[in-house]
């Protein structure tokens, strides 16, 4: 199936770059690049039409009074709402607290997900008296948590970081685990061989054929760990970015709701960013067939 | 999946010493003074509380409540994320247009749309309707997209050469081909679906029914008992979901064969 496919298959197009004598190697590669950079610009401008299509819209809805004002802000007061907020440096040290909460916990919840997932991977023993629990536990619902840790804690910096932690706990451990628990038996039956010693085994053979699973784990962890930052910091917060949305939301300044929107949602950009390019930068030794 | 069903199959005691352990230290500790038994009700207290929630009427129509929402957000969503994906993956022009404004938007935090939802919609079915749909479509619309990009080339000949007409090639090809990715995001919604619905009744909690709501009002009260039991419940009723889901996609999905 797979070879009658891939010999009906048209003959791969020439390379644009394609190394012909002389003068034309340049002109083709001008007019090669060229063309890759009007295909390229063309498709990011067909990318745009929809938001400047949805842009207009809410800059006409809100110009014609559609809607009430504090109902729709114009899109010009949120852009200087924006503009003004990161010049006084609010809108920065809001930034600034949320993402020193998503650091300590991720620094709690990660290293006790880590440790947890190690165990219960590496020892069958230990895994048979955690695992049945765990996994009740952890479908529950982050959110559901909360009313609890509130109680307990109250609603002070504990509380934030103890419901991030618990969210990134559980995916890291899940991931851990299964990554330990896949290991094929063939690579440790190497490692058997070589007589390597246990912290030879985890950190040859284990860590790095765990690695894929293990960053799973890590991203999953970090987007659930921003879901419920913006949840208890709507629920129960004195500064952050979800603060700075509940107190619009009170003032009926919308444009700060907006503000507050559009920086989650940068921040959810640059926190994936991140973690996929230090994922491709530790994984550069593997080689991949596709 | 398969380290899930291995677990069920062979059921060993051991399992069973952590929560019993806990149970146990959590009775005895509380039994013997030792902690702020206002703080750290007894298990006791869990019970009577819970108790006094079924008796009083309110459970069932808080349950129902929630469990309404939940199932109506979650229908809406998946409709509208199946065709959103669907169109995105089927039409290259639907994807330049639609793709790049989508995959930007899915990066906004999932509770961050509340403020301004319950500001156009008020704190009321609506809003949270709305926000459980919103929360069950973004995993079904990525999955379908997923799925109906990867249907074959060749299938898709196939059916030119039977001269399917385009209705037949989207419910005779397309969709089942993409069932796959299509249902491991309807089970993802069903997560999320369940999480918006308790997080938009703990956001705009209002004296209406709900279990959210219940527990909100537990924790005002400073009632420990009742928020330790409207915990277990929303955990449980989570839990339930998924295992519904899991067996669903299972025997959904049984057309395909085993794996291996």
């Amino acid at each position: 199936m797979t070879a009658a496919s891939s010999i009906e298959k048209a003959p791969p197009p020439l390379p644009t770059s394609l190394p012909a004598p002389g003068l034309r190697l340049s002109t083709l590669r001008i007019t090669a690049l060229a063309g890759d950079f009007v295909k390229r610009f063309g498709l990011a401008a067909t990318g745009l039409i929809l938001p400047l299509l949805l842009l207009a819209l809410w800059q006409h809805a809100a110009s014609q009074h559609w809607i009430a004002e504090q109902l729709l802000p114009p899109p010009a007061l949120v852009w200087q709402s924006l503009v003004e907020l990161w010049g006084s440096g609010d809108l920065r040290s809001h930034i600034a607290v949320s993402l020193s909460r998503i650091g300590w916990s991720f620094l709690i919840g990660g290293s006790v997900g880590l440790a947890l997932g190690f165990a219960m991977g590496l020892s069958r023993q230990l895994k048979a008296y955690l695992f049945p629990t765990f996994e009740v536990v952890a479908q529950f619902p982050v959110v559901g948590w909360i009313p609890l840790l509130i109680i307990f804690f109250g609603i002070g910096e504990a509380l934030k970081i103890s419901a991030i932690s618990i969210a990134i706990v559980v995916p890291i451990v899940i991931n851990t685990y299964k990554g330990i628990a896949n290991i094929p038996n063939a690579l440790l039956d190497v490692a058997r061989v070589y007589r390597f010693d246990l912290p030879q085994v985890i950190a040859r053979v284990v860590v790095p054929a765990a690695l894929p699973s293990l960053f799973n784990g890590l991203r999953q962890g970090v987007m659930q760990a921003w879901l419920s930052l913006v949840f208890v910091e709507l629920l129960a917060a004195s500064e952050g970015i979800g603060y700075l949305m509940v107190w619009g939301r009170q003032l009926l300044q919308l444009d700060l709701v907006v503000v507050g929107m559009i920086a989650v949602g940068a921040i959810g950009v640059l926190l994936d960013v991140s973690l996929r390019l230090v994922e491709a930068r530790l994984q550069r030794w593997r080689k991949v067939a596709f | 999946m398969s380290f899930i069903q291995k677990h069920i199959t062979h059921r060993d005691w051991r399992g069973f010493v952590l929560p019993v352990g806990f149970l146990v230290i959590w009775t005895a500790v509380t039994a013997a003074g030792w902690v702020n038994t206002k703080l750290i009700v007894p298990p006791s207290d869990v019970i009577a509380a819970a108790y006094k929630y079924f008796t009083s009427g309110t459970f069932f129509s808080g349950l129902g409540a929630s469990l309404g929402r939940d199932l109506a957000g979650f229908v809406l969503g998946s409709l509208v994320g199946v065709a959103f994906g669907s169109l995105v993956g089927l039409s290259r022009w639907a994807n330049r247009l639609a793709g790049p404004t989508f995959h930007t938007l899915k990066h906004i935090s999932l509770f961050a749309w509340l403020p301004l939802i319950s500001t156009w919609l008020g704190q009321g079915d609506g809003a949270k309707i709305f926000f459980v749909a919103l929360s069950a479509f973004y995993p079904v619309a990525l999955g379908t997209i997923e799925g109906v990009q990867g249907v074959a080339r060749a299938q898709v000949e196939v059916a030119r050469v039977y001269a399917f007409n385009a209705r037949q090639l989207l419910f005779k090809l397309v969709l089942p081909a993409a069932s796959p990715q299509i249902i491991a995001g309807l089970h993802l919604a069903l997560i999320y679906a369940w999480l918006a619905t308790i997080g938009s009744e703990y956001l705009l909690a209002k004296s209406g029914p709900g279990l959210g709501d219940a527990v909100i009002q537990g924790k005002t009260a400073f009632n420990v008992g009742l928020v330790v039991f409207g915990m277990l419940l929303v955990g449980l009723i989570g839990y339930a979901l998924n295992r519904i889901a899991l067996r669903a996609e299972a025997r959904v999905l049984r057309w395909r064969g085993r794996a291996s």
